[in-house]
């Protein structure tokens, strides 16, 4: 039903409420995809926004200097992401790094990919990487309208849901959920949590690329700051802590509350470029504070106390 | 890359090791608060904006000349890290540690971001005619201001090790900072001794700020730069250990100047972002150890 409404939605509404709904997709999709491995899975990265540049330079670079379709790059970031996904968790994951220690080495190792971006991009690309306009084709993922990457966004969001949801019914979810809760009775229990941790990497991480990849073609150009800066990485954690970690829904809901909020902040107070920040800051301290599984986490245990005091 | 000359790597081992005076503050409050709290405190660059900024306005405003400041921003540092640990930071202390390191991630988005809506971005310099003077020793020219904060750092820093090593109250953060059980079981009042390690970490970065303010740009965002060397440092240095902190200060300001006389700047701080990772990830204890698992 839900589904139904917004898939006619675009046909009644104006360009600026598309673009709110189609960053609320955005966020609520990379939002999920770094649930998988730090809601479900329990590892926290502070460094996400590696795996959605390399994803946006990927696709980018290849489309620039090799012609590269889109489409193709966009595949082919998604392979990138997990590369190094596995690459980096493989090395974490082996060699024991846990909780903040996890957190702070993914924060380096983003902060490194973009001062090798700053390092080899900027010379070349001062002011970004701009791809080519191309017109209006579906072919080249490039539209004059924002209808079209409006339906693409709902469908890649629809498609981790989905995802997600299988993940949540399948042995899998239990496995991630078993490591995230006490790693070490998880493998007396015979899980392996290296390989499980690091399929819950690969998931999230070729995920955040292939969202690099449609921010690059959505606004038609790179730069590293946009795409391997702290803001990425934060961005895409706050929706998932704030609307519930470890949740199919959480992430959407709490990704689409910042984004009204910061639109709303924007329209309102538009002189003072921070406030809505400000805002995201005083929500994480009082969602920490107060609902430390998130709204739907605190949701559910208020719904539990009703039907077991009832 | 070119091989510097010998005057150009002596001028940049003395930058470095001055530097790395600020960086060894900034740490030992960072690993205090690590070791007592077990906490990550991601805002601890935040309070380090608070203290250059607070520097920055007494000194246009009021004309009080920058060290004098430390008079102002140090009680004033201390007061608001007592704050947050009672009203915030104690709400988390049983919380799983990533969500004490998003608690900070929050205070650190919220301060910053409120400093940028009341200061905006702009990048503001501290013009003290005094200081913009710099010295020369043989080839070799050392920045006044950075001699005054590598001075003030260590000043600090021996205080704090002496008040640590010496009063019964630092006696009673060492050991809860060692042994938490057994510093509960001698009475050690912990609730204290958290507020007294959240406000002396903050107020040592605090006090950094006001020494960096006079050669640095002062601007809201201008603590990240400074907290994530301090984490590699803290890291170095073993989390929670005071001596390696002050080492690693001395180790990472030495390493960032004499790099950069080698390779260009980004790759510099690239190379010390690796060597984090490394650590991390081969000697978690730190080159020196740590006073505690």
């Amino acid at each position: 039903m839900v589904g139904a409404i917004f898939l006619i939605l675009p046909h009644f509404i104006g360009g600026y409420f598309i673009y709110v709904i189609t960053m609320i997709f955005f966020y609520g999709y990379l939002g999920i995809a770094w649930n998988i491995l730090g809601g479900y899975a329990g590892q926290f990265s502070f460094g996400h926004a590696a795996f959605f540049g390399v994803g946006a330079y990927t696709s980018t670079l290849l489309q620039i200097h090799a012609g590269v379709n889109p489409w193709i790059g966009m595949f082919l970031a998604g392979l990138a992401g997990l590369a190094l996904g596995l690459l980096i968790g493989s090395l974490c994951f082996r060699y024991g790094l846990r909780g903040p220690y996890f957190a702070l080495a993914m924060l380096a190792l983003a902060e490194m990919l973009r001062l090798l971006a700053v390092e080899w991009m900027t010379l070349r690309y001062p002011l970004g990487i701009s791809i080519p306009l191309k017109g209006d084709s579906f072919l080249d993922f490039q539209f004059k309208s924002k209808i079209p990457y409006y339906y693409i966004c709902l469908f890649m969001m629809a498609a981790v849901i989905i995802l997600n949801y299988f993940i949540e019914r399948r042995k899998i979810g239990s496995y991630f959920k078993a490591i995230r809760e006490n790693e070490d009775a998880a493998e007396a229990l015979g899980i392996n949590s290296f390989r499980y941790k690091l399929l819950a990497m690969g998931i999230s991480s070729s995920l955040m690329a292939i969202g690099g990849t449609f921010y690059a073609q959505y606004y038609l150009i790179v730069e590293e700051e946009s795409v391997f800066g702290t803001g990425i990485s934060i961005a895409v954690l706050l929706g998932p802590i704030i609307g519930g970690a470890g949740t199919v829904l959480g992430p959407v809901l709490g990704g689409g509350i910042l984004e009204i909020l910061s639109e709303m902040t924007r329209n309102l107070l538009g002189a003072y470029s921070g406030v809505h920040l400000m805002i995201y800051g005083a929500i994480l301290i009082f969602v920490i504070i107060f609902l430390p599984h998130g709204i739907l986490g605190g949701l559910q245990t208020v719904f539990r106390k009703i039907t077991k005091g009832g | 890359m070119s091989l510097p000359g010998l005057p150009l790597l002596l001028q940049s081992i003395v930058s470095g090791i001055l530097m790395g005076g600020v960086y060894s503050l900034i740490a030992v409050g960072l690993t205090l608060i690590f070791g007592v709290m077990k906490i990550i405190n991601f805002a601890h660059g935040s309070f380090m904006m608070l203290g250059m900024f607070t520097t920055y306005w007494v000194y246009v405003l009021l004309g009080i000349d920058p060290y004098l400041s430390l008079l102002l921003s140090i009680p004033s540092l201390f007061v608001l890290g007592l704050l947050t640990q009672r009203f915030l930071i104690s709400h988390v202390l049983d919380a799983p540690a990533h969500n004490q390191l998003l608690l900070t991630l929050g205070i650190s988005l919220f301060i910053e971001n409120f400093a940028l809506f009341l200061w905006t971005p702009n990048f503001r310099n501290l013009q003290v005619a005094y200081l913009t003077k710099a010295t020369t020793v043989g080839s070799v020219m050392i920045s006044l201001p950075k001699v005054f904060a590598f001075l003030f750092a260590i000043i600090l820093t021996a205080f704090l090790y002496y008040f640590l090593k010496r009063t019964d109250l630092g006696k009673a953060i060492r050991a809860a900072s060692e042994e938490k059980e057994g510093a509960l079981t001698v009475g050690i009042n912990m609730k204290r001794v958290y507020y007294l390690a959240f406000g002396i970490g903050t107020a040592c970065v605090g006090a950094a700020g006001t020494l960096t303010a006079p050669f640095f740009y002062v601007n809201p965002h201008v603590g990240g730069i400074f907290v994530i060397t301090a984490f590699v440092v803290v890291v170095l240095g073993g989390m929670g250990n005071f001596i390696g902190a002050l080492v690693g200060g001395l180790i990472v300001g030495l390493a960032e100047s004499v790099g950069a006389a080698f390779v260009p700047g980004q790759v510099k701080q690239f190379i010390i972002y690796f060597l984090f990772i490394l650590i991390l990830l081969f000697k978690p204890e730190g080159l020196f150890g740590r006073t505690r698992g």
